[in-house]
């Protein structure tokens, strides 16, 4: 045996540690247990690594983005002093701390209207998994965070905690071909599955029958049925709608990821809302105040009547004339017949004031 | 039937080359980094597979099989513990990894360029179709394999191997 060993050293050694892994793993899949030790120290070790590494490169690039930019109005003030140019470099740095305080101010607008009890995080790295569509982010099990909660940005979903630690958490993108969740359509009210295409941007809803009926252009909300994300939360638009062999095949695009993904919410308390009759917009549109009751500085003779047969300005004109060449005897287009005193104040019109 | 461990090792094993144990560390970790890190800001780039090159780069210089092996499953350990899957689906794929170049590296000159690029190819596809296998018979997982897409990628691992060992083989222990 021993000269057997010795003879296939180098294959016993592979056979050895390959079924130490196969065993490790028919463990885990046996009793969907994780190997904890091994993720905690190696999340341990990176995520500081990829915390500082993250936040460097944010303040830098903000501060040279925001810096070149400016490089532009320089082009066109090149008698500008040494000095001052120091002092926009400071002024630079505020700027990048500005722009991160903006952002984080608008998730934090979210945050507070949003009725689902919600903690922001900031990602921080990608997992290794070939394909896999993970993320970690720099919040874990001392803020809260538990796996199997929601993930949204203020546009709409983003993915689902998966693995959670001290620090740091593993969140499932939505956009991973293994993730699913519960969908219901705007308008019609069809329920369906999201599932993941594997790239960013897309995805596809299964499980709707050819009979039912789903427009393009439609908005798919989620529906609380995968009892991970709360109901009425937007999922994304219908861009394209074909027939299938018995259901429908359907492709979304996803609202989540439009401003791209650096901060997120986990929805701690999630809250039901039930789904928005008018569709998503994107753009806010400004709308004016009301006029005011009164439109100073128009006499209400000259104002313009909604009812009646005068309904316009010209009418009104028109038909202060006719009533001034009655009380004038003046016929209009008749030659030798002179002009009318259009000053003279028509009857007529002195009636309702009189009133 | 004959193992890999049969071949007559010591005809190239004189030539195997020495590093630094702070080099070894240090690569795998900035290759593990790499993925974790760098990819999620350039997205093209999570496409090359530094962990696979460093173990092959590794197994292909020590010229041991055990030493490849082992190299290949710390390294696919550690990229297991900071991915979604159960730890031991990279662990196999990179053991096997650098068993298999650490046992090819007997037998041919690892310092050609050439044979570098094909070798590296090679064990990327390699990678890939032992990664797919085992996702879909030990964790039932309905993956996708698009040949012409790991083809691609092959070559571009590739291409950036031949550059990445020849920078490796300046961190080499000589004289």
């Amino acid at each position: 045996m021993e000269s057997f060993l010795n003879r296939y050293r180098n294959l016993s050694v592979l056979v050895a540690a390959i079924l130490a892994q196969l065993v490790l793993l028919a463990y885990q899949v046996k009793t969907n247990n994780d190997v904890r030790l091994i993720r905690v120290w190696s999340v341990g070790a990176v995520t500081p690594l990829a915390r500082w590494i993250e936040k460097g490169r944010s303040g830098v690039s903000h501060f040279f983005s925001d810096y070149f930019v400016l490089l532009e109005v320089r082009e066109e003030n090149r008698r500008m002093k040494a000095e001052l140019d120091r002092i926009k470099m400071d002024n630079q740095y505020l700027r990048a701390e500005l722009s991160t305080a903006n952002r984080a101010e608008s998730l934090a607008i979210f945050q507070k209207h949003s009725p689902s009890k919600t903690v922001a995080a900031h990602i921080i790295g990608n997992t290794t998994g070939t394909g896999a569509k993970v993320v970690i982010i720099d919040r874990g099990s001392n803020s809260g965070i538990q796996p199997g909660m929601a993930v949204i940005t203020p546009d709409g979903i983003a993915g689902k905690v998966t693995k959670v630690f001290a620090v740091s958490s593993f969140i499932l993108l939505v956009t991973d071909q293994t993730f699913a969740g519960g969908v219901i359509s705007q308008n019609n009210r069809v329920h369906g599955t999201f599932k993941g295409l594997g790239y960013e941007g897309a995805g596809k809803i299964e499980h709707i029958q050819n009979e039912q009926k789903v427009d393009q252009g439609e908005w798919f909300y989620t529906s609380g049925d995968d009892r991970i994300f709360p109901k009425g939360l937007p999922v994304g638009e219908v861009t394209t709608v074909h027939q299938g062999k018995t259901e429908k095949e359907i492709y979304v695009s996803l609202s989540g990821f439009k401003n791209g993904l650096e901060e997120v919410l986990i929805i701690v308390e999630g809250v039901h809302v039930p789904i928005p009759d008018a569709p998503v917009t994107n753009q806010s549109v400004h709308l004016l105040a009301p006029p005011p009751a009164d439109a100073g500085g128009i006499s209400p003779a000259v104002q313009p009547l909604q009812t009646g047969p005068l309904s316009t300005d010209a009418d009104r004109i028109k038909e202060r004339w006719r009533k001034l060449g009655e009380q004038e005897h003046h016929i209009y287009g008749e030659r030798g017949n002179g002009a009318p005193n259009y000053n003279t104040p028509a009857k007529a019109e002195a009636k309702p004031d009189k009133q | 039937m004959t193992g890999f461990s049969e071949y007559r090792e010591p005809v190239r094993k004189d030539r195997s080359s020495m590093f630094n144990v702070a080099v070894i560390i240090g690569i795998s970790l900035l290759a593990i980094l790499f993925r974790v890190y760098v990819s999620r800001f350039v997205p093209y780039l999570q496409y090359l597979e530094l962990p696979l090159l460093v173990t092959v780069y590794f197994s292909l210089m020590w010229r041991s099989p055990i030493a490849g092996l082992l190299f290949g499953a710390a390294i696919g350990l550690a990229q297991d513990s900071l991915s979604q899957l159960p730890v031991g689906m990279f662990g196999i794929v990179k053991t096997l990894v650098g068993y298999f170049a650490a046992s090819m590296s007997l037998r041919v000159d690892v310092g050609n360029p050439l044979l570098r690029l094909v070798l590296a190819f090679f064990f990327f596809f390699f990678h890939e179709l032992l990664y797919w296998v085992l996702a879909r018979a030990l964790l039932g997982q309905a993956l996708e394999f698009d040949v012409v897409r790991v083809l691609v990628l092959g070559i571009l691992n590739a291409i950036v191997a031949v550059f990445l060992y020849q920078f490796l083989d300046r961190l080499r222990i000589t004289g």
